[in-house]
């Protein structure tokens, strides 16, 4: 699969930082899968894949920044199907508190959503807001719903949200605006642990029904 | 346990040079916030590069060493006494079994950089020993009646009796703290959303003596000034955030991000720090200065 190199635009970000721009969020997994598929490149310090964009952060005392600009034009986007993630289970008790208000946002009954959400296969597209808060997004916007017009100023942790095109869970106890479907067991997020976070961009999550 | 916390002041963190690398995850880089004075520090001592060290933040702080040590203060001035007597700064001191160390208010600079031979002992996070206040991750700010354990040193015992040879080591040369009264100048580069403003507002940016603002902290540098101003109005999917992004909020008074900013945001970055540039305005008092060179 080859896309032209004008379907990316390379944004300067200082002396040590490009911010490369994509048209959607489906093209922004594919780049950065194909980015990092085979490692990293030598001195690269961060890959952070975003809604729109991946910025990649680098150590110019280590590579010169053309070097890193040559990298990120030559990047070929890996489709879904070549993904190299890991593959997720996580087994959620729905019923939260707003599966009954999604359901009637969507027009469809409690268990549809819950069929839906946990028919899905979704893949983490990004991090961000919380150490382990991944943003989740499937292949269909069947369950597209707004966040809550006002926020909770708690929501626990394990928590399972739907807002906008994404899926997400609450690695700790935190605000937050997302409608509430489920819960989980799982810590999205341990310290201790050499992999603190579950899910990485790039892995694909399937919910199981607890 | 080698130190005890008799009183951690406004703010005291175990920090060494940050966690790197892991902003996918959603960690911030962290780490000391004036680098080079860490750096300083641990090199006056023969300490490893990336050992811990304590961020003191506005002096309060009051230490009681229960075994001998060597230490040395760096980054902000002030007055620093070990028993009641005045130590000196930016150089390896030796201290004796039951020694109080204080700090006092600084007169230049905010965070003193302490260094302790052998480094402050903490459990790591990813390789690192850095307390980050945006996702609390690391160790917990210093509490009194906390006990800090001092890390074993690779040389012999011998090497605790005596003040290391600094002719052997590549030392840094001192930096002094910024005077408060001067402003801080920090250069800039065009960032990735500078389009996103009218043409006056560069040339604000870069012409104009910003004021620190006292909301400043581990995450930012927010400053004060005649705000710049947005031409587009649409709304910026959330993207990821380097050390030193000046992001411009719709208040159009930008923050610099620093060591523990979110790795992601959803407001347009205008211009981005040049990394040397961030250790001074680590050292930035509430009300200094702040110009931007472009």
């Amino acid at each position: 699969m080859s896309h032209s190199p004008d379907s990316w635009t390379i944004l300067p970000y200082g002396d040590s930082a490009f911010l490369v721009e994509l048209p959607e969020l489906e093209a922004v997994v594919a780049y950065y899968r194909g980015l990092t598929k085979d490692g990293s490149h030598a001195g690269v310090v961060d890959v952070v894949p975003a809604a729109r964009t991946v910025l990649v952060t680098f150590d110019p005392e280590v590579v010169p920044a053309s070097g890193i600009k040559a990298w990120l034009e030559d990047a070929q986007p890996a489709p879904a199907e070549l993904g190299t993630g890991r593959d997720v289970e996580i087994e959620v008790a729905y019923g939260g508190q707003d599966l009954a208000e999604v359901a009637g946002l969507l027009g469809l009954s409690e268990k549809e959503v819950v069929s839906l959400h946990a028919g899905s296969v979704w893949t983490a597209a990004f991090s961000g807001f919380a150490p382990g808060f991944a943003y989740l997004v499937t292949n269909h916007e069947k369950l597209r719903v707004p966040r809550r017009s006002t926020p909770r100023t708690v929501v626990p942790a394990g928590s399972v949200g739907l807002a906008g095109e994404f899926s997400g869970i609450y690695p700790r106890s935190s605000p937050g605006g997302w409608q509430l479907i489920g819960t989980t067991d799982r810590a999205l997020w341990d310290a201790s642990k050499p992999e603190p976070a579950l899910i990485r961009p790039g892995d694909r999550v399937k919910f199981v029904e607890a | 346990m080698g130190i005890v916390v008799m009183n951690p002041g406004p703010q005291t963190l175990v920090e060494d040079l940050g966690r790197p690398g892991y902003a996918a995850l959603g960690l911030s880089p962290s780490g000391a916030l004036d680098r080079q004075a860490l750096l300083l520090a641990n090199a006056l001592l023969g300490n490893p590069a990336d050992a811990a060290g304590l961020e003191v933040l506005l002096g309060g702080l009051r230490l009681r060493f229960v075994t001998a040590s060597t230490v040395a203060v760096t980054g902000a001035e002030g007055l620093v006494k070990l028993n009641g007597s005045e130590m000196p700064l930016n150089q390896a001191v030796r201290i004796a079994p039951g020694t109080v160390l204080e700090f006092g208010a600084p007169l230049f600079g905010v965070r003193y950089y302490l260094a302790v031979l052998g480094g402050i002992d903490a459990p790591r996070l990813l390789g690192s020993r850095s307390s980050d206040v945006l996702s609390g991750e690391g160790p917990a700010p210093l509490r009194a009646g906390d006990s800090l354990a001092v890390g074993r040193t690779g040389n012999d015992a011998s090497s605790l009796n005596s003040v290391p040879d600094r002719a052997g080591g590549a030392v840094p040369p001192v930096r002094r703290a910024p005077d408060p009264g001067q402003a801080i100048v920090a250069r800039v580069h065009r960032g990735p959303r500078v389009d996103w403003f009218d043409d006056e507002s560069w040339l604000r940016l870069v012409t104009q003596h910003w004021t620190l603002s006292p909301e400043s902290n581990r995450i930012g540098a927010r400053l004060l000034g005649r705000p710049l101003l947005r031409i587009r109005g649409e709304e910026l999917p959330s993207e990821g955030m380097a050390l030193g992004a000046l992001q411009v909020p719709p208040s159009g008074l930008p923050t610099v991000f620093l060591a523990d900013h979110p790795v992601t945001g959803g407001y347009p970055v205008i211009a981005v720090v040049r990394r040397g540039d961030l250790d001074l305005l680590a050292q930035a008092r509430p009300g200094q200065t702040i110009k931007f060179l472009g």
